[in-house]
């Protein structure tokens, strides 16, 4: 064994070259499958699509296109008329039918990202959607308010909430969890005491407004249009989605949610309006509950009490499977957008092929540790 | 030396990422040897010892050890071995009691299978005494000071029949007393045969305990000496890779008008016994003046900064700045009116740990970037980059989580996010707590740079050298109060440490 060697030189700093070989340990040079590694959720959804693609029937065809195709059952992908018979899930209908589906889900947890985003959680939006629901319904159906008033009406409700939560969150120090479980079951009282208990629909009491059909604004919400591809409950979710992705990214707001989420307070110490933050983003996750039970009033065609019943765990499960930290600080919105499309994607794959509702659930099951596992992986790397 | 060293790392290779934060090392360590590792933070040297207690297992490289190769998969099979670690934070649990931390995942167990309490108690006891800390171990860790726990994590690692004991700046949170109470547990160990692997950044006490010294620098093996043999100068010149001729460089600036003046500030504790932690303290402090505040732990000092600062939220100020009376409840107020405060602790808070350095260096100064409330991710480079270079921060990027940075780096990122706000008077608490020489010696010329602009600058350090040798006057601290003021030739370690200890004999 040597003793105590001579000093050797090292070098001054890390230097270029250096620099270039730790960039090459970052990943594979090729660019495209550099960012597939990088974005992981990207990845997914990607394997989810073509997964699906191989794994869904063609019109007029029973069981996986893959399965098909290997046992010869498989029809041309043109048939005779020369039109195209792809496996379903390279129709569009079957993307805007799950766009449509998730659309308040994702509503939900576009609202749930911010909270998450400040290290909170609400567990309160979808007893909100339901209070927002029923209000939209009885402004519209019970009172025949124009249709701009119902839906202030239903934001105003869900803002009201989110307020209230943020309230209580960063002026009374309620824990998150406490707080907004409180507003959870405060909220589907309220939904109780707007509608009476009952379902507000058409013609549903002597003294409603309308006594025909449904007004014709909540059919057109979620009737196809754009081509046939968007229906105006879908893309309310999207811009709602981009919306929030620019604030979240580009806008000091969003920067003071990592912020707040990350170390309250070194946030606070370097001047960040901590209680601010906080209120602002439980409002607006309020407001997006709100939005949503427009929606879900919109699709069922009645004020339903009990809409929304757990649909705060669906909107939880999308922001997780994205990869947001429920410990706050880490995370973004875009994600979101990836984690709810996986859980849709997954979710519709089945469903074509009639997979029964209890497998789904323990599919989903599955995907939610698998996702959380992937990611968690990623950051002690 | 005929003997087989106790641990031998060879060649040991560690990338993080982009990062080779270990290249190439080999170290080694003789039963009953008092190592000191050192470098700069960011040297390595965290790294080598986490792969050596199976924290993290390197790229390259193997492990001998006690004449066994070591194939360490995790902190058990090092735990298996006789390697222990004491971390500079404590990896105790506060809610738990002395014993049931001592041999927490090890308990002894009766005939049933379950814990039995009587020899839990009857073991902790015996290693605490040993220890010479004779306390209650049916107590929550928690109620006992920093010292007494750094004892318990000692006898804990001693109850696994630790025969290398890893010990991480474990005198950064002691007080001197306490410190040298802790050399004479780690020479008696050593007497015991253990081997003792000590990280510090402490000069005098590299040169007070440790037999051998190993340096690193830039994730690279520098050289290893044994310490009787190893002049300072070539000590420093080995870590910092240049020679330091004045490690506090001197200067002469002229104090311009009076910047800010503080009256009767009061400060009461917020735990309803009134007491007062500033006792209506006085200052006035001159654009380009350094201002060294001293005082033992819990003076005052350190609590008048946060209340200039706007820090309590049931506490505010009034104070003459520039001239005019201003008020400050909140650290925005402060802001408002150019104060900036670097806090004692970087981690906990200076910077938010999960964000991007670049993001933690804006993150004061957002407002200040545009009247709308949109972030230009190009303006936010274009201010981040001078302060880079200024103050050389080595990352790779700005865009990566700050927490991936070594500590003088970090610090750095701190002092750029409140030079960013472009302050006049700056409060400086503890800013070089826990860095490197040369990072040190960079924010002392920095400190200099700034007052010779006309800043003004509130100094807190517990490092006496520092204290004096970086302010133009000191005022001294002691149970709240401002009860001396040295000037010019005064100004010695001797007389800042007799004026804060005064009046405290009682106490002491």
């Amino acid at each position: 064994m040597p003793e105590d060697r001579e000093p050797q030189e090292a070098p001054e700093t890390v230097d270029g070259a250096e620099m270039e070989e730790a960039a090459r340990r970052l990943g594979p040079r090729n660019p495209v499958l550099r960012f597939l590694s990088q974005n992981r959720g990207v990845t997914a959804l990607l394997a989810v699509v073509i997964l699906g693609a191989l794994f869904t029937p063609q019109r007029g065809v029973n069981g996986p296109y893959l399965v098909n195709v290997i046992t010869g059952h498989a029809e041309p992908l043109r048939d005779s008329d020369g039109a195209w018979n792809p496996p379903r899930f390279l129709t569009t209908k079957i993307h805007s039918d799950v766009l449509y589906e998730y659309a308040e889900y994702g509503l939900l947890a576009v609202g749930m990202t911010l909270v998450i985003l400040t290290a909170g959680i609400d567990l309160s939006v979808g007893s909100v959607l339901g209070i927002a629901a029923v209000t939209f319904a009885y402004l519209l159906i019970a009172r025949g308010t124009p249709p701009a008033v119902a839906i202030a009406g239903a934001a105003g409700m869900g803002t009201l909430c989110g307020l209230i939560n943020g309230f209580l969150v960063s002026k009374l120090h309620l824990q998150p969890f406490v707080a907004t479980l409180a507003m959870m079951v405060a909220a589907r009282g309220g939904a109780k005491v707007i509608s009476g208990g009952y379902k507000i629909q058409a013609g549903g009491a002597d003294w409603y407004w309308v006594q025909g059909d449904l007004p014709e604004f909540m059919t057109w919400m979620v009737s196809p249009s754009y081509g046939g591809f968007l229906r105006p409950v879908t893309l309310l979710f999207i811009v709602s989605l981009l919306v929030m992705v620019v604030v979240v990214k580009y806008t000091r707001f969003g920067r003071y949610l990592y912020a707040v989420g990350g170390n309250e307070e070194a946030a606070r110490l370097s001047g960040v309006p901590v209680t601010g933050t906080k209120i602002l983003a439980y409002s607006l996750c309020g407001f997006f509950a709100g939005l949503a039970g427009f929606c879900n009033a919109c699709r069922t065609g009645l004020g339903n009490p009990e809409a929304g019943t757990t649909f705060e765990l669906d909107a939880i499960a999308a922001v997780v499977i994205g990869g947001t930290s429920l410990a706050g600080g880490r995370g973004a919105m875009i994600l979101t957008l990836l984690g709810a499309l996986i859980v849709g994607y997954i979710d519709k794959a089945l469903s074509v092929n009639n997979v029964d509702v209890a497998y789904r659930l323990l599919a989903k099951g599955l995907i939610i540790v698998i996702a959380v596992v992937i990611q968690s992986r990623r950051r002690t790397n | 030396m005929s003997q087989a060293p106790l641990l031998q790392m060879r060649q040991i290779d560690k990338w993080f990422g982009g990062v080779h934060a270990v290249s190439h090392v080999d170290f080694d360590v003789r039963a009953g040897e008092i190592h000191a590792l050192i470098g700069e933070n960011g040297a390595g040297k965290s790294t080598l010892v986490r792969i050596l207690s199976g924290a993290i297992q390197a790229d390259a490289g193997e492990i001998v050890f006690d004449g066994r190769k070591l194939h360490m998969r995790g902190p058990k099979d090092a735990e298996a071995a006789g390697i222990a670690m004491i971390h500079q934070e404590l990896s105790l649990c506060p809610n738990m009691s002395v014993a049931e931390n001592i041999f927490l995942g090890s308990e002894p167990l009766g005939p049933m299978r379950t814990v039995s309490w009587r020899r839990l108690r009857a073991d902790a006891e015996s290693y605490l005494r040993h220890l010479d800390t004779p306390i209650d171990v049916t107590r929550a860790v928690e109620e006992y000071g920093i010292a007494t726990q750094q004892m318990v994590e000692v006898a804990k690692v001693l109850s696994r029949n630790a025969k290398l004991i890893v010990m991480d700046e474990p005198t950064s949170a002691l007080t001197d007393t306490e410190a040298q109470r802790l050399f004479e547990i780690i020479r008696a160990l050593k007497a015991e045969g253990v081997a003792i692997v000590y990280i510090s950044h402490k000069m005098e006490e590299i040169y007070e305990l440790a037999d051998r010294v190993t340096v690193m620098r830039d994730s690279h093996w520098i050289g290893t000496a044994e310490a009787s043999d190893l002049a300072p100068g070539q000590l420093i010149e080995w870590m910092v890779g240049r020679k330091i001729e004045t490690l506090f460089p001197k200067r002469s600036v002229e104090l311009g008008e009076e910047l800010l003046r503080v009256e009767d500030a009061v400060l009461r504790a917020n735990d309803g016994t009134d007491r007062l932690l500033v006792d209506h303290a006085s200052l006035s402090l001159r654009a380009g003046e350094i201002l060294g505040l001293g005082g033992l732990r819990g003076a005052g000092n350190s609590e008048l900064l946060g209340l200039l600062f706007g820090q309590f939220s049931h506490a505010d100020v009034e104070v003459c700045l520039r001239g005019e009376r201003v008020r400050i409840g909140r650290p925005s107020d402060a802001l408002a009116q150019r104060i900036a405060l670097l806090t004692n602790d970087r981690k906990t808070t200076g910077l938010v740990l999960s964000m991007s350095v670049l993001h933690n260096m804006t993150l004061a100064s957002l407002k200040r970037m545009g009247p709308t409330p949109l972030v230009v991710p190009r303006e936010e480079v274009r201010a981040a980059l001078p302060l880079r270079q200024r103050l050389s921060v080595k990352t790779a990027s700005l865009d990566i989580e700050v927490s991936a940075l070594s500590g003088g780096n970090q610090q750095k990122v701190a002092l750029a996010k409140w030079l960013m706000t472009e302050p006049d008077v700056l409060l400086l608490d503890e800013p070089t707590r826990g860095i490197d020489v040369g990072a040190k010696a960079e924010i002392y010329e920095l400190m200099n740079e700034l007052a010779s602009q006309g800043k003004g600058i509130l100094l807190i350090t517990s490092e006496l050298p520092e204290l004096v040798e970086m302010s133009d006057r000191i005022l001294v601290f002691h149970r709240g109060r401002i009860t001396k003021e040295l000037r010019g030739e005064e100004m010695t370690q001797q007389n800042v440490m007799a004026a804060a200890m005064s009046g405290a004999s009682s106490h002491a």
